[in-house]
């Protein structure tokens, strides 16, 4: 019942929100408050009672809904969703506390659009039935689109209906291959069902089907994260968004998309995502250099963040796509790490436009002598951002670099060009509008911090600083559960490459152990080492598979 | 010589109809008393008479019942559509009510005509043979010809009247055509008995060329491309109310008795009419979705809607099977809830004095009457396919079945036409909610029976979309006879 708790809470408040008289908006501000904190706090005992030493779904909840097509009402989390949950229910008090001042009518509307969506994104990340993810990710479109096309920016009813038309298409593809899976299973097992756990334990034969069914359920989740080229709606959307807006569409939206890359193309398809593991990757180091490159020469502050959204999902689907426990636990991390920094740096961007009206670059400067408060939160975050050591971003970049180092030493080489990059836009912006002398007038009145704005960055700074001192106490809830994912899709991938080829030579299978907790001196010590697993000429990408998940790691502290 | 022997008359199969039409009756003869004023008490009286056939018809659930020699077959097929269709004329009957008299359009025979349609739309889908199924089909379509032309004043209703009933009774003749042909080359117009005399000849070339004729018939009907050229000017034309039952009861009656005559009389040549469904759902779904894009007025988009709909049923029609029509009965029944709903709106909403027919109109609808913005949105993103509503849950199993048959590719097509269709239908949604008015803004016309009628509407999406198990069941319990 926790796991329902916490999905349908948003959902009820919003009910008892519609039935308020529409008078006072501080109603609504308040309401939307207490809802989505008492959320926040159903969600905070997941993530105190998750057992991190199993792999398996925890608070589990399974009710028959349709049983005559095989659909039931199947929630649960593993390592993976329980921080994304997390940081969904973290954000949307945050969010809505953003909006105080900045959305000025229809209160009423906009908060209950704000906690349907909630209920939406929640459920996306719990549901284990793939029906039921797919109500919840259709039904969220729909906020989303409300948020953006009546609070958003001048040309935002363009960029609400782009928005949506994008992700459609995309997901009406995945709605064919989830039927076509369906279909597949249930005329090969005798049993029909949408059940998650039991399509991911059936071995989908590899050819030409699954990688079909791969391409379109990769297709919605790529135009989600965004991955280049599918990225176009994005800068649109963020920018016309409002604040509150952008911080969820940042911080949540574009998970979703990772999140399906890791909990259904991976297990589901693993021959198909070896397959085109190599394209995947591929876009995902092209958007990781073009979204630096052209954040760098954006005018408008908002802008710049939105495309820096693009490179920094780059790496994580680098990550995932590295197929190595240090890249998808770097890529479950980062998908955290990006939801706190690049939210907060709308919410920072948003700050100051309500004050000043305007977001260009160029209209500012030199604010630490006017408003240093604000200026040194910018600079802490933009930090964070740009992957300086000690802060949150650094964790997730570090280990999704040493994954790829593994694999592939130019993909490495490249991808980490964009770290510098990010260095580059980041510094260049805080530079031209933090330091320096004052250059506008009117920005000479500009006032601090209030206290509502402080207590709304406080918690996000607190976490930024927190997961990069601490990492582990993310990492170490997620680790059991990759360790698991790897294995399965690599006994998958063997599994299938027995159906089809000569048998494996080796025992397919050997337990991950010694990841867990030295994963982080592993990973060190082979970096420090300079000798990276070679696994060159590898014919099948399952036997490369196997070489890397299974690199003994040795037990050597760091210097 | 041997004695005549009266048939045994067995009314009970025909209850429900009757009720419907005995309601007809006494709203003539109501109508005839003197009292000047009170045209609701024949709202009422009518309204009666689908409750008491739609509670005639639950009644009757699983009794399957034949009479006059199996030309009347009232199995659960017929009884799921025939729910259907009270739903539609009931819904339709609410909105109405206040409608006609703001209209100026309101009289006896309004009710009477929107009875004896209905009558004829049941016996459609019990029609268990040709000719009853001919007659029931012009008892049907000649009251609409009427209904349609019911604002005498204005133009374009008597326009779409006349359109509807030159091509009306050109697709009528068709159907005749095919009928004679197909007696022709089978001796017979009962459906069981057509299947079972071509059985293994079903290439007869008589018999190809009859029930070809017959299905242009129903492609009529049904409004699929390319026979659907009159449904634009119609649905436009027509008073809203009745565009509603046109485009709601008359378009589930047409499909149920397709659905018979495909699977009972030509379940012999279901291979022949399968690729020949497959090439008209992809042209209806595609033309209707792409045409909608440029309609500026609501009721016309909503009607090459439609027609998109109509395509995506006859997606599964191709699936055939007990899943496949089970599907096309449950998306049956989702549409009619969403479109009855989406024309209610437009029957409550007035500016400067008139209908409020253009897209345009509805800007700043969320703002002076939200409760209806919302109503009208919830029910254009059931058209959509949104999760949780109705229309979801009617697509899924529809393209679920298809995908399971086997017609991956139909099934891309249809989605994709699928989420090009939510960029005219959010172009509503974004007059209603992000657009202020220009000139005059819209108004709410009151209606007490209208704004029931939604929130009939409303929970049947709703309900249908949360909680859609049991209605699927019985809509495949219903074709499951038919299939077996």
């Amino acid at each position: 019942m926790r796991l329902t708790a916490v999905t349908f809470l948003p959902a009820l408040g919003a009910l008892v929100l519609l039935l308020v008289p529409r008078r006072a908006a501080s109603v609504f501000k308040l309401g939307g408050l207490v809802v989505t904190l008492v959320t926040l706090l159903a969600a905070v005992p997941l993530y105190v009672g998750f057992d991190d030493r199993v792999a398996d779904v925890q608070f589990e909840e399974v009710r028959p809904w349709m049983p005559g097509v095989g659909i039931s009402y199947h929630l649960g989390v593993d390592g993976i969703s329980l921080l994304l949950v997390l940081l969904t229910t973290f954000l949307m008090p945050v969010a809505l506390a953003s909006a105080w001042h900045a959305i000025e009518d229809r209160w009423k509307e906009f908060v209950v659009t704000m906690l349907i969506l909630e209920t939406g994104m929640v459920g996306v990340f719990v549901s284990l039935d793939l029906f039921l993810f797919y109500v919840f990710w259709e039904a969220m479109l729909i906020p989303m689109y409300f948020i953006i096309g009546v609070w958003g920016g001048t040309k935002r009813v363009y960029a609400a209906i782009k928005f949506v038309l994008y992700t459609m298409v995309g997901s009406v593809l995945m709605l064919v291959a989830i039927l076509a899976l369906y279909a597949q299973h249930g005329a090969a097992t005798g049993t029909y069902t949408f059940d998650l756990p039991v399509l991911t334990r059936w071995v989908l034969p590899p050819g030409l089907a699954q990688e079909l069914m791969f391409l379109a359920f990769a297709l919605a989740f790529a135009i989600k994260v965004p991955l280049f080229p599918f990225h176009t709606w994005l800068p649109d959307a963020h920018v016309e968004a409002p604040t509150a807006g952008s911080v969820i569409l940042a911080g949540v939206l574009l998970k979703m998309g990772t999140y399906g890359f890791l909990r259904f193309c991976l297990p589901l398809f693993p021959d198909a995502s070896l397959v085109f593991g190599p394209l995947v990757v591929a876009l995902a180091v092209i958007g990781i250099v073009y979204g630096a490159w052209v954040s760098t020469v954006q005018p408008d502050m908002k802008k710049l963040v939105a495309y820096s959204s693009v490179s920094h999902l780059g790496f994580v689907i680098l990550g995932i796509f590295t197929l190595t426990p240090q890249g998808l636990v770097g890529g479950v991390l980062q998908m955290v790490n990006h939801g706190l920094s690049t939210g907060a740096l709308f919410l920072l961007v948003g700050m100051v436009y309500e004050r000043r009206h305007t977001r260009l670059i160029a209209d500012f400067g030199g604010l630490w002598s006017v408003a240093p408060a604000f200026s040194s939160l910018f600079l802490v975050v933009a930090l964070s951002s740009l992957g300086l050591p000690g802060l949150n971003g650094f964790v997730g970049e570090f280990l999704i670099l040493v994954g790829a180092f593994q694999t592939n030493p130019w993909v490495a080489a490249l991808a980490t060009s964009g770290v510098i990059f990010a260095a580059v836009y980041l510094l260049w912006l805080c530079q031209r509008v933090i330091f320096g002398a004052v250059t506008h007038e009117a920005n000479r009145g500009l006032r601090d911090l209030s206290p509502r704005e402080w207590t709304l960055l406080v918690p996000v700074v607190v976490l930024i600083v927190w997961i990069g001192v601490y990492p582990s106490a993310l990492t170490g809830k997620t680790e059991a559960t990759i360790e698991a994912l790897l294995a399965q899709v690599q006994s998958k991938a063997n599994a299938q490459r027995v159906s089809v080829g000569p048998p494996p030579v080796a025992p397919a299978v050997r337990p991950l152990n010694g990841m867990r907790d030295d994963m982080w001196t592993a990973a060190g010590s082979r970096l420090v080492s300079g000798h990276p697993p070679t696994h060159s000429g590898s014919p099948r990408a399952s036997d490369a598979l196997r070489l890397r998940t299974t690199t003994p790691a040795p037990r050597t502290p760091l210097p | 010589m041997t004695d005549l022997v009266m048939p045994p008359v067995l009314l009970g199969p025909l209850l429900p109809t009757l009720l419907v039409l005995g309601a007809g009756a006494l709203v003539l003869l109501l109508d005839l008393s003197p009292r000047p004023q009170g045209k609701e008490v024949l709202g009422a009286v009518a309204l009666a008479g689908i409750v008491g056939a739609l509670l005639a018809t639950l009644a009757r659930w699983g009794k399957s019942g034949r009479a006059f020699h199996d030309m009347v077959v009232l199995d659960n097929f017929a009884l799921f559509v025939n729910v259907v269709i009270c739903y539609a004329a009931a819904l339709s009957l609410l909105l109405s009510v206040d409608y006609v008299r703001r209209s100026r359009a309101e009289s006896g025979e309004y009710y009477a005509l929107v009875l004896f349609t209905t009558a004829g739309m049941m016996l459609l889908a019990a029609a268990g043979d040709l000719v009853v199924l001919f007659l029931a089909l012009e008892l049907m379509s000649l009251s609409l010809y009427v209904l349609a032309g019911l604002f005498t004043q204005a133009l374009a209703s008597s326009e779409a009247s006349m359109k509807y009933f030159i091509l009306g009774a050109f697709a009528s003749s068709f159907m005749l055509y095919g009928i004679a042909l197909t007696y022709g080359a089978t001796g017979t117009t009962n459906l069981d008995r057509i299947a079972a005399a071509v059985a293994g000849r079903s290439h007869d070339p008589l018999f190809v060329i009859g029930m070809g004729l017959l299905l242009v018939g129903f492609g009529f009907k049904t409004s699929s491309v390319p026979f659907h050229m009159w449904v634009p000017d119609v649905y436009q034309g027509a008073p809203t109310c009745v565009t509603a039952l046109i485009a709601t009861g008359s378009k589930a009656a047409a499909f149920g008795a397709l659905i018979r005559v495909l699977t009972v009389a030509l379940r012999g040549a279901q291979p022949d009419w399968t690729a020949l469904l497959w090439i008209v759902a992809v042209l209806t779904m595609t033309v209707g979705n792409v045409a909608a894009i440029a309609q500026s007025n609501l009721k016309r988009m909503l009607a090459y809607s439609s027609i998109a709909h109509a395509g995506y049923m006859l997606v599964g029609l191709v699936a055939g099977g007990m899943s496949g029509g089970g599907s096309v009965l449950f998306y049956l029944l989702t549409y009619t809830f969403t479109t009855a709903g989406a024309f209610g709106v437009v029957t409550l909403c007035e500016r400067a004095r008139a209908e409020a027919v253009e897209v345009g109109d509805y800007a700043g609808l969320a703002e002076r009457h939200p409760v209806l913005a919302a109503a009208l949105a919830l029910f254009l993103l059931s058209l959509i396919g949104v999760p949780p509503l109705a229309g979801f849950v009617g697509k899924f199993y529809v393209f679920g079945a298809a995908v399971r048959a086997g017609y991956l590719w139909l099934t891309v097509v249809a989605v994709l036409n699928s989420a090009l269709a939510a960029y005219y239908y959010l172009r509503v949604v974004v007059y209603m909610y992000m657009r202020q008015p220009e000139g005059a803004p819209v108004t709410y016309a009151p209606s007490l029976a209208g704004a029931l009628a939604l929130v009939v509407a409303l929970v049947g999406i709703v309900a249908l979309g949360v909680v859609p198990a049991p209605f699927v069941d019985l809509a495949q319990a219903a074709v499951a006879p038919l299939v077996r």
